[in-house]
């Protein structure tokens, strides 16, 4: 599997999800600054966390004109696997590549904290090795990760299975704990309607490592492996 | 050309700053304070001297990237 992580002015997680991509994958990422016009010949491209060109104007606006963004959609349109983390949701967001937007936390406080996700799919490139159903531990830090549509985008959306997480409580947490924004039917992953396009506030890259002290993020990343390879 | 461009959240898009912005009007103790709703003003400038085709410039502007209009009205005053 041979992939490509972009870098804005103000990304922090492109070397998390590097360091990931590379060790499931056995393949060093190929790294693409905001600037550049094209990509090498690759199979996924991370759009990743962090506060890109500082969060102006609204988290993700600026970078989703970046000229990069329009190789990413040129690859995203032809099935290329693009998968925005975080920041990098609310960037393919604004892009278009996703319906919808994320707007700021419910309790307007940035959420730094282990959630609980339950995959709602694992007929997906991203899922596949996970159990349909399963609740996995995720880190999520955001601000700005509250999703929101329109009614007849979240009818699409649930209809046609194209939410991939919902937020969840992990054992020892009640209900009213587990989503930590306020997203809307508690969203907080969703596919285009190829499923090629998948974005999600919280980090697989950051439960990746036995060090992280959680591995759950792993079979997201061996998904994309088993698929690509 | 100069303009205003005035950014709001939609009716119905939860605004928990506007939120916030309301309880502390309220501690502080002001009466009668209903819903608050926060925005952003953008002052531009363009080059165009026809204010209908700045007017026009500017929409584009605004759907493209000034507001996100999935959440997001905009209006345009023109100021001289």
């Amino acid at each position: 599997m041979k992939s490509a992580v972009i870098v804005f002015p103000g990304s922090n997680c492109d070397r998390d999800i590097a360091v990931a991509l590379e060790q499931a994958s056995g393949k060093k990422p190929h790294m693409a600054f905001h600037k550049d016009t094209d990509l090498p010949d690759v199979d996924v491209i991370a759009v990743p966390g962090g506060f890109s060109y500082g969060d102006y104007l609204r988290c993700g606006a600026m970078a989703a004109h970046s000229p990069i963004m329009k190789v990413v959609k040129e690859r995203a349109a032809k099935g290329v696997r693009v998968v925005g983390i975080c920041n990098g949701f609310q960037i393919i967001t604004e892009a278009g590549l996703l319906p919808g937007a994320l707007i700021r936390n419910k309790s307007l406080k940035y959420v730094c904290r282990t959630v609980g996700l339950r995959v709602e799919t694992n007929d997906s490139d991203f899922t596949r090795k996970y159990a349909k159903g399963q609740v996995i531990g995720i880190p999520v830090g955001h601000g700005e990760g509250n999703y929101v549509a329109d009614d007849e985008t979240l009818k699409r959306l649930e209809g046609e299975g194209l939410v991939a997480f919902r937020y969840a409580a992990l054992p020892g947490q009640s209900a009213d704990q587990a989503n930590p924004n306020g997203a809307t039917n508690d969203i907080a992953g969703i596919f285009n309607a190829q499923r090629n396009v998948l974005g999600m506030m919280p980090h697989p890259e950051r439960a990746f490592d036995p060090l992280h002290g959680n591995t759950d993020g792993r079979a997201f990343f061996d998904s994309l492996v088993e698929t690509l390879s | 050309m100069k303009a205003k461009v005035v950014v709001t959240l939609k009716n119905g898009v939860l605004d928990p700053q506007g939120k916030a912005i309301g309880h502390a009007l309220t501690n502080l103790g002001f009466d009668g304070v209903g819903e608050v709703r926060q925005g952003k003003l953008i002052e531009l400038e363009v080059a165009e001297t026809d204010p209908a085709k700045a007017k026009a410039q500017i929409e584009e502007m605004c759907r493209k990237l000034l507001a996100n209009t999935v959440i997001e009205n905009y209006s345009i005053e023109l100021v001289a």
